[in-house]
């Protein structure tokens, strides 16, 4: 038997301070009230982060007007995209200290933060910084909208920043920005990025907190724009809050993706998008695909394929080189993880795991297959944002199309299959934001991304990502 | 009556069916095989699991020399290289085999008497397999009677592209008849079939006709060894393993120079075709200047310091 020895990334190369105030008008201010990060495959508290209140929503607010006003808006576009490369190649250079601080604070593999959340962090500031002083090839007339108040989730969080900060501050708007309570702070260690590229003070504003904070900021009278990412729940409450005002709003909300396999599919490589698709990042991933619908004839032997390639998984200490699945990001997720679970087996469902030894200490969830789900269960229908995979078969390709589509979201999809006309007939009927054809999560700043019904309205990334930001 | 009415029913209902079978072998997406080959790649090997690494990879080196200017004093002292890799280490293993052409193998038995080595020989009109199968069978009779326990042979790849997959069939079961005891590797010339849905086909050919092991390349073809080629091979005989029971070798060869690129490899083979692969009996190397690698990076492991090169033979 090969073992693989540890090979952990070194935890030198990141300086987490003790504590960490909100980023204002360029500076780092006290709050009155913090709360705690802590490392979610250790509970070791990391930091201890400042939770703006009103009154520092109102000042961050006020600072992106200012800068708004006195600076941004007016400067020109190819000064501004001068700001968005410098941050960019900084983001290059510190690549490997924000991809540790990135796996500590959210329990995401070191493989995954380095080879995919970061390189994608820099990809989407430079795709933008191209943009800056070529608007009016988008759009016509192109006018920034003003001030944006941003809140971000933690599943990737300096990637979700990016998608919000880079088009935003491209087309001359200014942010306040809160990020996911859980995973501030590579969040504040892009603040010191925006001082280090000498960015205007205040285009940038940095504001950590909870729900409250993020409500404060939604609420604000003073902002032009809301941008959220995040559950469908919260999502909800945003729309309500902004209806009747001026805002304009962008939501990209929870997902159920149907993952299709037909019985022509290259087969080892659909066991590949399949894992890829449910077990990346723990399935902390809006677009993951949770729903595998395989086709009856081959579904036993794709099982055994899939079981197989899933007893390889490697689960453990997220800065190991060699782990492929980390840690749950926290507690009251591994308990949402946990009691969806327990319903998938009361509901009849089949449970299956690898054996595989989780940390004692920790937020751990070993990957889990459900076969036997049926379109009725609360498995195939609620999103669970988390590494268990509900399996559903179909028949023929127009079942597979009805089943892919019969849910509230509508985010992603994927298809597997050696023929290409399928592919496109399939493309052409799933409801869904972003078809994967013989892959799965696949990330691009040229490519648009966003969904339908609840999965939430309005896209990042590419052209289509401008539109959100300029009037 | 056309030339094809001669040809027997059976074999001609034997040939479309082999075609059928086949093409009815699931596809291989060459995008995510890529990827996938790509991501294992970054595995990370330290310490402990790279000391056993680099043992369990000189072990599998099958030492070859195939050039139109070997010699018998060429063959001899390889073979001395063979049994003693580091005359400054005892504890270093022995390779799992010699790799010479036909007509030196005699010389190289004589080498290796009582060392424990085997004697391969590339044979079928190696690298090109383009002769008449008389030849081919004379070629791989002499290897055998010289006293080669393994044979290395090619496939027919016009044959194989023409889509005459009975050609290619019917050679391999006819020189794995004239190898007696010893093992047959059928090497299939991977850069030359291109694609991995190709491999696939040639894999699962080669071992329906009876190979031991299947091979990815002569080493005069490039591309030759790639990580992805060796992933599909390794699904391969995975794959026919668990619908036949009966387990085939992976030899990947040509291009291999690095312990890094070795232990690449054996991560491929730990996370595909599983553990039962990792012994010499059933992966080797075709590798040269590797070895001289492997050792040079054994010695820093147990040493900390770095060997220059003056310090490991070549021959």
């Amino acid at each position: 038997m090969f073992e693989y020895a540890p090979a952990p990334e070194s935890r030198d190369i990141v300086d987490i301070r003790p504590s960490y105030g909100l980023f204002i008008d360029g500076e780092f201010v006290d709050a009155d009230a913090s709360f705690k990060t802590v490392n979610p495959a250790s509970e070791e508290v990391l930091a201890e982060i400042a939770e703006a209140d009103a009154a520092d929503v109102d000042r961050a607010v006020a600072a992106a007007r200012k800068a708004y006003d006195g600076v941004w808006s007016s400067l020109p576009a190819t000064e501004r995209a001068k700001y968005l490369f410098r941050i960019a190649r900084i983001i290059q250079e510190r690549s490997r200290e924000l991809a540790v601080l990135e796996s500590i604070d959210n329990g995401k593999p070191i493989r995954e933060s380095r080879d995919v959340d970061i390189p994608l962090v820099a990809a989407h500031f430079f795709y933008y910084a191209g943009w800056a002083d070529k608007l009016e090839y988008a759009v016509r007339d192109p006018r920034p909208i003003g001030v944006a108040g941003q809140v971000i989730p933690w599943n990737f969080p300096l990637l979700m920043l990016a998608w919000k900060i880079a088009p935003a501050l491209a087309c001359g708007n200014t942010v306040v920005l809160k990020p996911a309570e859980t995973t501030p702070l590579t969040a504040l260690a892009f603040a010191e990025i925006c001082r280090q590229a000498d960015l205007p003070p205040g285009v940038v504003n940095i504001v950590t907190g909870a729900g409250e904070t993020g409500r404060a900021l939604v609420e604000h009278e003073g902002i032009d724009k809301v941008a959220f990412t995040g559950s469908t729940d919260v999502g909800r409450q945003i729309a309500r809050s902004v209806a009747g005002t001026n805002k304009r709003l962008t939501l990209e909300l929870g997902g159920k993706a149907a993952n299709v396999i037909f019985d022509d599919a290259p087969i080892d490589q659909a066991v590949e998008g399949i894992v890829n698709g449910i077990f990346f990042n723990q399935g902390h991933v809006c677009c993951a695909g949770s729903r595998l619908l395989v086709q009856e004839s081959i579904a036993e032997e794709l099982l055994d394929r899939l079981k197989t390639r899933m007893a390889t998984l490697r689960v453990g200490d997220p800065l190991d080189k060699n782990t492929d699945v980390g840690a749950i990001n926290s507690a009251a997720q591994l308990e949402k993880i946990r009691m969806l679970s327990e319903v998938g087996e009361e509901e009849g469902a089949t449970r299956w795991s690898p054996p595989c030894e989780l940390p004692d200490r920790g937020f751990w969830f070993a990957p889990t297959v459900f076969t036997g789900v049926a379109q009725s269960h609360r498995i195939a229908r609620e999103e669970i944002f988390g590494p268990v995979l509900s399996v559903l078969t179909f028949r023929t390709p127009q079942e597979a199309v009805e089943k892919a589509n019969n849910t509230p979201y509508g985010l992603s999809a994927g298809v597997w299959t050696e023929k290409g006309s399928r592919i496109l007939w399939m493309a052409q009927r799933l409801r869904a934001g972003v078809v994967w054809a013989n892959t799965f999560n696949k990330f691009d700043p040229a490519s648009p991304f966003g969904g339908y019904k609840e999965s939430g309205f309005g896209r990042e990334g590419g052209r289509h990502g401008l539109e959100a930001y300029l009037r | 009556m056309s030339d094809a009415v001669s040809v027997s029913t059976e074999t001609l209902t034997g040939a479309a069916e082999l075609r059928r079978f086949l093409h009815g072998l699931p596809g291989v997406d060459q995008v995510g095989a890529e990827e996938r080959a790509a991501r294992l790649a970054t595995r990370s090997i330290k310490k402990s699991a790279k000391a056993e690494a680099i043992d369990l990879a000189i072990a599998m080196v099958d030492l070859t020399t195939l050039e139109g200017a070997d010699t018998p004093g060429k063959v001899r002292a390889l073979c001395a290289k063979a049994i003693h890799a580091d005359p400054t280490d005892a504890t270093v293993p022995k390779v799992a085999a010699i790799c010479v052409y036909s007509d030196l193998v005699a010389e190289a038995v004589r080498a290796l008497k009582g060392s424990g080595i085997g004697v391969a020989s590339v044979a079928t009109s190696f690298p090109s397999g383009r002769a008449p199968i008389e030849a081919k069978l004379a070629d791989t009779r002499r290897a055998v009677e010289d006293g080669a326990a393994e044979i290395d042979m090619v496939i027919d790849r016009g044959a194989f592209l023409a889509g005459d997959y009975a050609k290619v069939h019917d050679e391999i079961v006819a020189i794995k008849a004239e190898c007696g005891d010893a093992h047959l590797k059928v090497i299939l010339e991977t850069g030359e079939l291109v694609t991995y849905d190709n491999v696939r086909r040639a894999s699962w050919l080669a071992m329906m006709a009876g190979a031991d092991f299947i091979k990815t390349s002569t080493g005069k073809v490039s591309p030759a060894a790639t990580l992805p080629v060796t992933l599909v091979m390794l699904e391969a005989v995975r794959d026919f393993r668990a619908s036949t029971g009966r387990q085939v070798g992976v030899k990947p060869a040509g291009g291999i120079r690095t312990t890094k690129d070795a232990i690449k490899h054996l991560v491929l083979v730990n996370e595909t075709a599983g553990p039962d692969w990792l012994t010499p009996e059933w992966f080797r190397l075709g590798a040269s200047s590797l070895l001289n690698d492997l050792l040079m990076q054994r010695r820093k492991l147990a040493t900390g310091v770095y060997a220059g090169p003056d310090y490991f033979t070549l021959d």
